[in-house]
């Protein structure tokens, strides 16, 4: 059941989406956003749904897996869907009750969730597509003006990585965990509220204990390997803009202009 | 022949119909008797640790069915009694890490007191298995976490004896001890089995260990039953073994180096003692 988590997961790839410049890609999500809820109309709306498209298509990441990451926000898509049919002002078309289905409820609930879809799916692309580490290196990059006003941008940028290293590590040793008080009688599915919260206790405290325990052993590791922050820090893998990332880049904000000029004419 | 566990066509599909489908048990029949002591052997991802969390109903088979005394431990409507847990004492690897509570005696009594015991009965099973592990009835009080990690795993070891199970299974019991912890944690659980008279499964991939415990072998290969006998009938396939990504024990080595060089000895001989009496009698032989 915890194995369902698909935050941040990587599908290794050597494709064009793949290769583009993780700082490019971490741009371009934000501006896919505001774009997002820049588009008003149908058309703007097709046009970003295209793009989103091609970029899954070109990833060469199935589509199966793209739908499988949009699980966990089903039931936020039909709650918006049912909230905007009924209760947006418009002609109506049929009503039951306090219900009223409108013209307007109908164009707007289509349109909201179209617009959760895309957020959903275009922000995902990015961590389908680009590894915890490129990513992490990305951001640091892309915040190093803020060292200027000390923001610890490398401090904050290892931790995410470190958070998102261990994330499957801790999962596998939360389903030991359970198993292990399992085989020793404990019971996680029946009693109260209280009594389920109580029965977690023989589950957290070896976790938090294992955790701490981690925690220590890297920051061992990593001293020994005199890691010291990013003092005088080089890296393996330089980051370059290249003409992969020219083209996508320019295509991208093509693509986004033109929606939300589009959107601005209310198409 | 009564038999305490049995499996009848286990298997187990993880991650069906998807890319990493992958079949950790291949239609495995296991008879295991009431009172024996069973080495379990395999290479990491041979089924092994699959296995022993079927037998007290962890995991829920893909096909085929396990026994527990002549009776199926899953009911009709696919559900699993927690008495199985309890008869099925299944101590995990590195158990030490499963401990919660703020003193051993609490620890052990976790598995007791989810059985429902009155609280004279958990002490007694308490006090009990901290005699059967070698725990100074003294640190009863004491903090679990101030333990050096071979006590440590006496504690979570004592924790499931103190639950009285018929089959008492051990995961890798002595992984990451040293030579001295590893010997003791060995005499201990020999000297539990003829004491309690419960049957015993040890998990291992040191043959060495187990060949010298065990009444009888299982090698598991590639989620499939290789081996099941005796550690005679067992060693008397050393190829197999061998060509599995097994080891065979040191001596059994020596003596099948021997019998290469045309020596007359029987080549699953498995301890030193014996291989010392068969070369004995081999010498004087000639």
């Amino acid at each position: 059941m915890l194995r369902d988590i698909t935050i941040g997961q990587y599908f290794p790839g050597q494709s064009i989406v793949h290769r583009v410049d993780p700082r490019l890609k971490l741009v371009l999500v934000m501006a896919m956003i505001v774009t997002l809820f820049l588009a008003s109309g149908p058309v703007s709306y097709a046009i970003l749904a295209a793009y989103i498209l091609s970029v899954i298509y070109i990833s060469g990441i199935q589509p199966k897996m793209v739908v499988r990451g949009l699980k966990p926000v089903v039931f936020i898509v039909v709650f918006t869907a049912v909230l905007n049919l009924f209760y947006t002002p418009g002609n109506v078309l049929w009503s039951f009750g306090f219900l009223k289905l409108t013209d307007a409820g109908i164009r707007v609930a289509v349109l909201m969730v179209v617009r959760i879809l895309l957020l959903i799916i275009g922000t995902s692309m990015l961590t389908y597509t680009t590894s915890p580490i490129e990513l992490t290196d990305g951001l640091e990059r892309l915040l190093s003006p803020f060292k200027k006003i000390h923001l610890p941008v490398h401090e904050l940028a290892m931790m995410m990585s470190i958070a998102l290293r261990f994330i499957p590590t801790l999962i596998e040793e939360t389903e030991k965990i359970i198993a292990a008080q399992k085989a020793r009688g404990a019971d996680f599915e029946s009693g109260n509220l209280i009594q389920r919260a109580r029965a977690m206790v023989p589950i957290l405290v070896p976790l938090f204990i294992s955790a701490f325990r981690r925690a220590d052993e890297l920051a061992v590791a990593m001293e020994c390997r005199l890691y010291r922050g990013d003092v005088g820090r080089t890296r393996m893998k330089q980051m370059k803009f290249g003409r992969v990332d020219l083209g996508a880049g320019a295509v991208s904000v093509l693509v986004f202009t033109a929606v939300i000029v589009l959107g601005r004419m209310g198409w | 022949m009564s038999f305490i566990l049995e499996t009848r066509d286990l298997t187990q599909v993880y991650g069906a119909g998807t890319p990493f489908e992958r079949m950790a048990l291949d239609h495995v029949n296991i008879q295991i008797k009431k009172g024996e002591i069973l080495g379990v052997i395999g290479h990491t991802g041979s089924g092994k640790s699959t296995l022993i969390q079927h037998f007290n109903g962890l995991l829920k088979p893909t096909a085929g069915e396990v026994l527990l005394s002549g009776h199926s431990i899953w009911d009709e409507k696919g559900r699993c009694d927690r008495k199985t847990r309890f008869a099925v004492g299944l101590v995990f690897q590195y158990p030490e890490y499963q401990l919660f509570e703020e003193t051993i005696a609490k620890d052990i009594a976790f598995g007791p007191q989810n059985m429902g015991l009155s609280a004279s009965e958990v002490d007694k099973r308490v006090q009990e298995a901290m005699d059967f592990v070698g725990l100074d009835p003294a640190m009863a009080n004491h903090s679990p976490f101030a333990l050096s990690g071979g006590q440590k795993r006496r504690v979570a070891i004592a924790g499931v004896i103190a639950m009285r199970p018929q089959v008492l299974i051990l995961d890798e019991p002595t992984a990451g001890l040293d030579p001295a912890g590893r010997d003791e944690i060995l005499a201990q659980i020999q000297d539990y089995h003829a004491r309690s008279g419960a049957t015993i499964l040890i998990v291992s991939h040191s043959m060495e260990d187990i060949a010298r415990l065990a009444d009888r072998l299982l090698v598991m290969n590639q989620a499939k039953v290789m081996l099941c006998g005796t550690p005679r009938e067992v060693f008397a396939h050393a190829d197999e073994i061998t060509q599995a990504g097994l080891d065979i024990p040191e001596i059994t080595k020596v003596v099948r180096e021997l019998v290469r060089r045309g020596f007359d000895l029987d080549p699953s001989i498995y301890t030193v003692a014996d291989a010392v009496k068969a070369i004995r009698a081999c010498k004087e032989g000639k």
